[in-house]
């Protein structure tokens, strides 16, 4: 019978990414309600001592596929490694992170042992009576929010963004059975090969790509004041700032970075909106931003209208106080 | 009576507006603020197809008919009225009367080129002394051996600073008034012929209307366009079918200044609502958009008055009358929706009021429209 | 070379709105259009057929109305088009799905299948792996570039968070591609006219496949997951003003950020 979490815990240059110890986490909760273990499942070479790491996250214990063919992330090899792995273990739920890696792996897994597999959940319970695993997520542009069960097929399979889960806190005393799995690989793993890593190479920001937009109006008071509200964009994965339309007339900053009417429309997870008045050239720009922010000295300010939490006050207050606290809790 | 658009004119209308949307909008301000022909819109356009839409594929055309043509004006005006008639006097006043009147060695030798949009056309009738009337015209053409001579001026010629080919009226015979005009293609590089200065306008300032000069200007024999003192005739048939292409220009500004006033009275918030809620706005609104509508009626029905094959001139002297005016009166309405605002730069309608007024002058004035009608009534 | 290009058409997300009152989708009047990652596949597709020579065949699953998807790729110069469509087909899950779409992709021929990183209306990216495992294919998702197209193999920019991989990969493979790969071309007027006048939309049902179709696999029936519940957010709550000092301001910034797990 499957039982047991087990959770691919997703390494790159034999560092444990920060996914991995959130999904440790949450399997840590989920198997206590199930009354079941969380087996972390580590593909690379010479990452064995990870191993550990993820028990000291919360895991029970550990397997770990170590080889040459598992260095570099290619899907034949890590599939082949991680369906050994589900083969041998035979969990009742696999968990994966939603990253590029993590996306090109597990819906492989997927066809391969004929299950099914959920993407991007933001939440996962178990429900009580059927004990099947509820995994919820975001569909149709995030607008929708779907239940999904997989009640016949084993293991239950989901990725699960980044972020979105609570890692425990590591503990150096536990200790967990570490089993390592010989994987034999073959020449059709071989069909993709690597010609080059080049690591670190990102491109010029899209501000209409940014999760998160701290953006700066006639009020932030000059081009030097950007640098504090990047500082606070920095504070979020995937930040950028923006700009209303008088700082770029001004020469503030780029007109790439406009939001508004005569600029970008743009639809940031978060909008924090300082010292921007609120025209309607540029609410027309922002409005569908999931949520907002706006922090503004006039209580009047018509942008108010449109933010989900308003703040009437100096932002050359507020923001460096707000950025030593994210940078604090970071 | 089918008001369904068939399949392919609804895909159609979704390239014209994505690409009239993503290429087009966007340099609509520029090219207006520095009175720039958009010639990378041009080359664009070339690419997919619009600057041949109405004609076989033989030829290099689209293979596509009327309806598709007037409905890419419709859409690109509806963003950019400069656009619209770049490709409204190309398509309908240079490409129409080759089509139409030219010899197989003419089409096979022009058409390809300029449908393909490599080469941009114009259409050179109106002189300093001959605008609606255009017997007056004091071009003249003399034959002498195996070239034609052309001597005068044209102004006021659309797309002129940008175009290759031109077709030009000239006497031939001044005795015979309207009867002793004729057509010739004229290329830009022909010896004695040059473009002369453009007009600063108020309206469609992307488009270069210019003086055309022909000082001697050699034209070869076989350019002659639809025989010897048949160029009146060449004249009236092509400005019926520039109408209709005209009618779709003003279709569209008409059309997209509603889009505009609709997007921003439900912005707009005055006496703490919308302007969208007060009354006098949904009234203005529903007009100006039934106005539209009815235009669109009578410009697609002008086109398929001409795909069939039957006399359409007085029905595109009726489209381009009413959709003239009617996108005139839309145009300012819009303006003064947006109150103030409207009457900046930072909005896209006071643009569109300055474009659509040249539609109820060129190509024939309301005037000339309301004579042809009356005419074609027999009320004289 | 033959490529095959699995496209879907989804509603066009930018453009939903939710109803103020209710809180439910508004439906009506949402483009459908393809998927901006197929789109690009497409693209990538048709470039490759000017530079090398290739014969460009586009593939969608749905309901009849995606027609005219394909027809816009026709316009934007694929080859041929076929069409998987029948109610049997009906609310798969992507295994079911891809399992599908494999199976009408064996009765075609292919060297190279490309296929868009993931769609907009279920951003899940699991069809085109799981079409290659299906296929016994390899598969390199997440491309940013083709780099080069080799007889027998294809150089391409695989995208990860922190790196990008140049693979060679061997022939015939799947593909999966980002909307960043390059802009998709218009459709072209002659483009829209062909579509309709000289080129068709084969349409593939059930009985069409059945001889490499297992019927145990296919539409809600064949699909391991299912959708239990499915709500709409909440929609936007009034927004809430803050007059209060600069410290209880942040404090009410974080902890505002932390309850709907921005941080």
């Amino acid at each position: 019978m499957s039982r047991n979490i087990l959770v691919f815990a997703e390494q790159r240059n034999g560092v444990l990414q920060k996914v991995a110890a959130e999904l440790i986490g949450k399997a840590s909760e989920l198997a206590q309600k199930l009354d079941e273990q969380v087996i972390a499942l580590i593909l690379g070479h010479g990452v064995e001592r990870l191993a550990q790491e993820a028990i000291e996250y919360g895991a029970d214990s550990a397997i770990v596929v170590d080889a040459p063919e598992l260095g570099e992330y290619l899907t034949a090899p890590y599939t082949r490694a991680a369906v050994e792995a589900i083969r041998r273990a035979e969990p009742g739920i696999v968990l994966y992170g939603a990253t590029s890696l993590g996306r090109d792996l597990a819906p492989r897994v997927s066809a391969t042992v004929k299950t099914g597999l959920t993407a991007d959940c933001t939440k996962l319970e178990i429900d009580e009576e059927s004990r099947l695993l509820l995994m919820t997520r975001p569909a149709f542009g995030g607008n929708i929010m779907a239940t999904i069960v997989c009640a016949e097929h084993r293991p239950q399979m989901a990725t699960v963004r980044p972020g979105v889960m609570q890692a425990l806190p590591r503990d150096a005393g536990r200790r967990g059975e570490v089993t390592r799995l010989d994987v034999a690989f073959c020449e059709e793993d071989n069909r993709v090969r690597i010609l080059e890593v080049v690591k670190g190479d990102r491109k010029d920001v899209d501000i209409t790509e940014a999760k998160v937009l701290v953006s700066g109006g006639r009020g932030i008071g000059g081009a030097e004041k950007f640098a504090l509200l990047k500082q606070l964009a920095e504070q979020f994965p995937g930040g950028e700032i923006s700009s209303s339309r008088a700082n770029v007339d001004a020469g503030f900053i780029g007109r790439e970075r406009q939001v508004g009417q005569t600029g970008k429309t743009v639809r940031p997870k978060l909008y924090i909106a300082c010292g921007i008045s609120g025209a309607i050239q540029h609410i027309a720009g922002m409005e569908d931003a999931d949520f907002i922010i706006a922090i503004n000295k006039d209580p009047g300010a018509p942008i108010f209208d449109v933010a989900d939490l308003g703040i009437v006050g100096d932002l050359n207050v507020v923001l460096p106080k707000l950025i030593a606290a994210l940078e604090r809790r970071a | 009576m089918d008001f369904q658009l068939s399949k392919e004119h609804a895909l159609l209308r979704e390239l014209y507006r994505s690409f009239a949307q993503a290429e087009v909008k966007p340099l609509a301000e520029e090219i207006d603020e520095q009175e720039r022909f958009p010639v990378e819109t041009v080359k664009q356009l070339g690419r997919y197809g619009f600057m041949g839409i109405p004609y076989p594929k033989e030829y290099g055309g689209a293979g596509a008919d009327t309806l598709a043509y007037v409905m890419a004006i419709e859409e690109l005006s509806r963003v950019c009225g400069t656009t619209g008639v770049v490709v409204s006097a190309h398509t309908s006043l240079c490409c129409g009367p080759i089509y139409e009147f030219g010899t197989e060695e003419q089409k096979r030798k022009y058409l390809p080129g300029l449908l393909s949009g490599e080469r941009v056309g114009a259409f050179g009738l109106t002189e300093p002394g001959a605008g609606t009337d255009a017997a007056g015209q004091q071009t003249k053409a003399v034959l002498a051996g195996d070239n034609w001579v052309l001597n005068g001026t044209k102004i006021f010629i659309t797309n002129a600073g940008h175009a290759d080919v031109f077709i030009i009226f000239a006497m031939t015979d001044k005795a015979q008034g309207t009867r002793g005009i004729s057509a010739f293609i004229v290329e830009r590089g022909f010896e004695g012929f040059r473009v002369g200065k453009e007009e600063k306008k108020m309206g469609i300032r992307g488009s270069s209307t210019c003086e055309l000069i022909m000082e001697d200007c050699i034209v070869p024999k076989e350019n002659l366009l639809g025989g010897l003192n048949k160029g009146f005739k060449v004249a009236m048939k092509t400005l019926d079918g520039g109408r209709i292409g005209i009618a779709a220009q003003a279709l569209g500004l008409g059309e997209g200044a509603v889009d505009e006033a609709i997007k921003y009275v439900k912005e707009r918030k005055q006496f703490g609502r919308r302007i969208s809620q007060f009354q006098n706005t949904q009234f203005k609104l529903a007009d100006m958009s039934t106005r539209m509508q009815a235009a669109q009626y009578l410009v697609y029905s002008a086109a398929l008055a001409k795909d069939s094959g039957a006399a359409y001139s007085k029905e595109a002297a009726m489209a381009k009358l009413f959709a003239s005016e009617a996108a005139n009166d839309v145009t300012r309405q819009a303006v003064q929706l947006f109150g103030g605002y409207g009457y900046t730069r930072e909005y896209p309608v006071e643009r569109m009021m300055r474009d659509a007024k040249i539609t109820e002058i060129y190509e024939g004035t309301s005037e000339v429209m309301r004579m042809v009608i009356a005419s074609a009534l027999g009320v004289n | 070379m033959n490529i095959i290009v699995c496209i879907k058409q989804v509603p066009d997300t930018t453009e939903v709105k939710l109803d103020p009152v209710t809180g439910t989708l508004i439906r009506e009047g949402v483009p459908s259009i393809i998927n901006p990652d197929d789109k690009a596949g497409l693209e990538a597709a048709l470039r490759i057929k000017e530079q090398n020579g290739a014969r460009v065949t586009v593939v969608s699953m749905g309901p009849m109305q995606a027609d005219v998807a394909l027809r816009e790729a026709l316009a934007m110069g694929a080859d041929e088009a076929y069409l998987i469509s029948d109610r049997a087909f009906g609310g798969a899950d992507t295994w079911a799905t891809s399992y599908t779409i494999a199976a009408a992709i064996r009765t075609l021929d292919y060297d190279l299948i490309i296929a868009g990183r993931q769609a907009i209306d279920g951003d899940t990216a699991q069809v085109g792996p799981q079409i290659a495992q299906h296929l016994g294919l390899p598969q390199v998702s997440y491309v940013e570039a083709v780099e080069r197209v080799e007889a027998g193999s294809l150089v391409l920019r695989r995208q990860f968070e922190d790196r990008y991989h140049i693979v060679e990969v061997a022939t015939p493979c799947v593909i999966t591609v980002l909307s960043e790969l390059n802009k998709p071309r218009y459709m072209s007027v002659s483009g829209v006219m062909d579509a309709y006048r000289e080129k068709t939309v084969n349409v593939l049902t059930l009985a069409q496949l059945e001889s490499v179709i297992d019927k145990g696999n296919i539409g809600l029936g064949g699909s391991p997951t299912r959708v239990k519940q499915s709500f709409t957010k909440q929609p936007k709550a009034k927004g809430e003003k803050y007059e209060v000092d600069a410290d209880e301001a942040v404090r009410l910034i974080v902890e505002w950020l932390e309850a709907r797990h921005i941080i």
